[in-house]
């Protein structure tokens, strides 16, 4: 563990409340302790809403399991196996760039690269010194036809190149958000230049996130 | 019956048994790291493959397959001895190479096996990973890098010890076990983990690299630091013992051993009495044994029997309490007590003061009332039954003392007597659950006894035994939890005051004119009277030796041969494993002499007479590790004295785990537990 402030106090939120109502009434009593991923799912977004910074602080864990009634070293276990729970705090846009065979052939190296010039962010688990971003190096996100794949928080930027990945680290500087997807501007994961198959159907015109 | 087939050996095992038990019922050794009898099945260490006919052609983990009807097992086969081999191969990946300076050393499962199925020599250059090493408290050592990660550490704290806090967090190469958040494991049954870890990832903080196993001698004994009787090994290297092992014994401990009992052997060696003390001039003074008899006779000579009293302390061993009270009987005395806590204990029919259920019969119990005790502290292998049964059938159990965390939920009923009248008349609601439990238990505690009004509680909790059908032919539910190891044996002997003579409150305040006090250190010595003479035999320099008049140097558990009956009326024999230092003698040998000396010995000159002697005042001394189990012909229960039931909250028998005894007093392993584990908890109660 690195050294960062740990909060003395957590409680969710009206709005987690509300969805941990409807979490929890999936399972039956005694099985509540199944509701653990859900509810560190919702601890770690209700801090990225309310600090800017999603990850899940230890005290949240421990609510968690006084909630779920189960010992908080099972929490801990749980949270510290996934690698989507952020165990440590995060910039307010967590980059997760891929860099597993399929993304790294179509160029995930420059994808890296141009991260790297524009947040000054030397190696991995880093947040910049804004803390805007944090740089993490993922597994297969399962989205190779696009690779190579930026996640930015929750969305994937597809098809990204160093020019694209630069552009979209300046707007997000700007505090715009683009729109998530492919940035070449084809549709979904069709075939560059349109589709080959289908052509007989009509869908409207994908724009790109990004020129 | 499943019939299985091993190496062509054939076998009859229980349905529901896994492969491994049926390698091991036709006599063949499966290796293993992750498997544990008495734990969880995790399959994780792939140690213990064998090869399964008609079954898919791949090697099996053993502990985790099934058997089946007619199955077929192979364990030598060149796939299963490739796979070991291979499955050792990987374990050792990681491993240091660090036997030598390594605690488990000549005791190590992954030494052992990794000669008996690993390779001859390693094809692994790359580099190994290390792991950050974890405070687990004053008694635990962790080398974590030595780690292989079978995870039997997580399941033993979890299920048997009821303190789920070591857990195995992040995962493949940076998994690591511990407990996540910096802390000490805040369990009585941490040392047994040292025990179940394969390897040398966990070891003993305080026996940290003082002796090799093969160094060791190796003597069988009883535990005396609570009233469990738990089997033990001393190991002990010339005149000093250097740590203490549990043995199996299924009725009562299991495999397992309580934390006082293995890591308060270090105050065996601090503020011993190893001479013979006479106060001479309002001082004491070194003596010589001739010296300290002719003081003690001098004193004595004259004073009328019922003037003076004798008090047995809470390790004292059967044999050295029979030569007391003979002593004392010769003196003309029937002042004799074993209930130096006070606690009100009816002696008149045995059983009044055992555990009549027994330990092991805790497994068959279907509903529990605890009054007055907290079991976690007072006697951890008990409450680790009562955890076991509890998570075996969700038994109900419902406790009358202070609120305290036994490791498993229960129902509290609040923490004075005053309840125990609607559950005898069965207006309580937990008197409807005890009723309708087959095998109803009542376990009371020292602390329900040691009170003004403990006859009349003691005879409410019968009362309520009897109301709830716990008493019958067939099933004894009452049951009386001691923490101390001599008190049944006392108790069998008849050490309690004759008609009309002086209990130990009695024979406080000048109402002796002389006491013996036998190893008795719990005595509020500041009430003894100014002008009583007393005499101290025992082994440590504590609360009775600061108030003595003559020290005797006596010998402590590990130091004689000794007769203990546990708090079940178990009686079992503990050995010398050294002698006692100096000029400190084995007990009953002290009370031989001084007899001799006076003139009127005593009429044994051996142990093995002394032994004999015990059968005849007690015929339950015949019955060494046997405990036949009665169930309760005559419901008559014993007499409240007279007394009414009080509304005065219970008050722990045993405020501090760590503490009970002079020798744990004097460990400085226990003191550090102390400050860790008793001292916050104080600071916060404050």
């Amino acid at each position: 563990m690195t050294e960062h402030a740990e909060p003395t106090a957590f409680a969710f939120d009206a709005e987690s409340e509300a969805k941990i109502t409807t979490v929890m009434a999936k399972y039956p009593a005694g099985k509540q302790a199944s509701a653990v991923l859900p509810l560190l799912d919702l601890a770690q977004r209700q801090m990225g809403r309310a600090t800017g910074s999603a990850w899940i602080p230890r005290v949240a864990m421990d609510v968690i399991a006084a909630r779920l009634d189960m010992p908080p070293i099972r929490v801990y276990e749980v949270a510290t196996f996934y690698l989507m729970f952020n165990m440590q705090p995060v910039g307010k846009y967590h980059l997760q760039l891929c860099t597993t065979t399929p993304c790294w052939l179509r160029g995930s190296d420059e994808v890296v690269a141009a991260c790297r010039k524009a947040t000054g962010i030397k190696g991995w688990k880093e947040t910049s010194a804004d803390g805007l971003f944090t740089m993490t190096e993922v597994e297969c996100v399962g989205a190779c036809v696009n690779a190579p794949i930026l996640q930015v928080n929750d969305d994937f930027f597809e098809d990204m190149d160093a020019e694209s990945t630069e552009a979209l680290l300046a707007a997000l500087k700007r505090g715009e958000y683009p729109k998530p997807g492919s940035v070449t501007g084809r549709q979904t994961s069709a075939p560059e230049g349109g589709p080959t198959t289908l052509t007989t159907l009509n869908f409207p015109s994908t724009s790109a996130g990004a020129e | 019956m499943v019939k299985v087939t091993v190496d062509g050996i054939v076998v009859d095992v229980p349905p529901g048994s896994n492969v491994l038990q049926a390698c091991e019922a036709a006599g063949k050794e499966v290796p293993r790291f992750c498997y544990h009898e008495r734990l969880s099945v995790a399959g994780n260490c792939r140690m213990c493959l064998v090869e399964i006919e008609k079954a898919p052609p791949k090697p099996f983990a053993s502990c985790a397959y099934p058997v089946n009807e007619g199955m077929v097992v192979h364990t030598d086969t060149p796939m299963v001895k490739a796979g070991r081999a291979g499955v050792m191969e990987f374990l050792l990946i990681n491993h240091p190479l660090d036997c030598p300076i390594c605690d488990q050393g000549g005791e190590c499962d992954l030494q052992d096996q990794a000669v008996g199925y690993g390779r001859d020599s390693s094809r692994y250059t790359e580099a190994k990973r290390a792991v950050k090493d974890k405070d687990l408290g004053p008694l635990v050592k962790t080398v974590m890098t030595r780690c292989i990660q079978c995870t039997r550490c997580i399941r033993f704290s979890a299920e048997i010890a009821g303190t789920p806090e070591l857990g195995a967090t992040a995962r493949g190469e940076t998994m690591e076990v511990g407990t996540y958040v910096e802390m000490a494991l805040t369990s009585e049954l941490s040392g047994n983990l040292i025990d179940i870890c394969p390897v040398g990832a966990l070891t003993s903080k305080p026996y940290a690299f003082v002796a090799r196993s093969w160094e060791l001698k190796k003597t069988d004994s009883i535990d005396v630091l609570d009233a469990v009787g738990t089997n033990i090994r001393i190991d002990a290297r010339g005149p000093e013992v250097l740590r203490v092992l549990p043995r199996l014994n299924e009725d009562v401990n299991e495999e397992w051993l309580a934390d006082k009992g293995r890591f308060a052997i270090d105050g065996l060696k601090r503020r011993r009495l190893d001479s013979v003390w006479v106060k001479r001039d309002g001082k004491l003074q070194k003596a010589a044994w001739t010296d300290a008899f002719a003081a003690i006779d001098a004193r004595l000579k004259g004073v009328a029997g019922e003037r003076i009293g004798a008090i047995a302390g809470d390790l004292a061993d059967a044999e050295s309490m029979l030569a007391l009270k003979e002593l004392m009987v010769s003196l003309g005395s029937a002042n004799i007590d074993c209930r130096v806590d006070g606690a009100a204990i009816d002696s008149t029919r045995r059983d009044f003061y055992t555990f009549n259920t027994s330990i092991a019969g805790i497994e068959e119990a279907d509903a529990i009332l605890i009054v007055g005790s907290n079991p976690r502290r007072e006697a951890p292998l008990v409450n680790a039954r009562i955890l076991k049964r509890r998570r075996a059938s969700r038994l109900p159990i419902a406790v009358i003392a202070s609120p305290a965390d036994l490791t498993y939920a229960t129902d509290n009923l609040g923490d004075s007597p005053d309840v125990l009248a609607s559950l005898i008349d069965g207006s309580h609601p937990f008197a409807a659950t005890l009723k309708a439990a087959s095998k109803p238990m009542i376990i009371v505690g020292q602390g329900a006894l040691r009170r003004a009004d403990g006859a009349a509680v003691l005879a409410a909790c019968w009362q309520i035994a009897a109301a709830v059908g716990a008493l019958s032919d067939a099933w004894h539910g009452f049951n009386m939890l001691h923490t101390a190891a001599a008190r049944v044996g006392a108790l069998d002997l008849g050490f309690v005051p004759g008609n009309g003579a002086k209990d130990v409150a009695a024979m406080m305040g000048g109402g002796v004119a002389a006491q013996w006090l036998l190893g008795a250190d719990s005595l509020d010595t500041a009430r003894t009277g100014a002008d009583t003479f007393v005499i101290y035999q025992g082994h440590h320099g504590d609360a009775g030796a600061a108030r003595a008049d003559v020290i005797l140097p006596g010998a402590a558990y590990t130091e004689k041969d000794g007769t203990y009956v546990n708090t079940e009326g178990r009686v079992q024999r503990g050995q010398l494993a050294i002698y006692p230092p100096g000029e400190a003698r084995e007990d009953w040998k002290i009370l031989r002499a001084f007899s001799g000396y006076t003139g009127k010995p005593l009429p044994y000159d051996t142990i093995e007479a002394l032994r004999a002697r015990l059968e005849v005042v007690n015929p339950v001394f015949a019955r060494l590790d046997i405990l036949p189990r009665f169930g309760c012909t005559d419901t008559s229960g014993p007499s409240a004295m007279g007394g009414i039931v009080g509304n005065g909250k219970f008050v722990d028998a045993v405020p501090n785990y760590y503490q009970t005894d002079p020798i744990s007093r004097a460990s400085p392993t226990m003191a550090a537990c102390t400050a860790t584990y008793v001292a916050p908890l104080q600071a916060a109660a404050e």
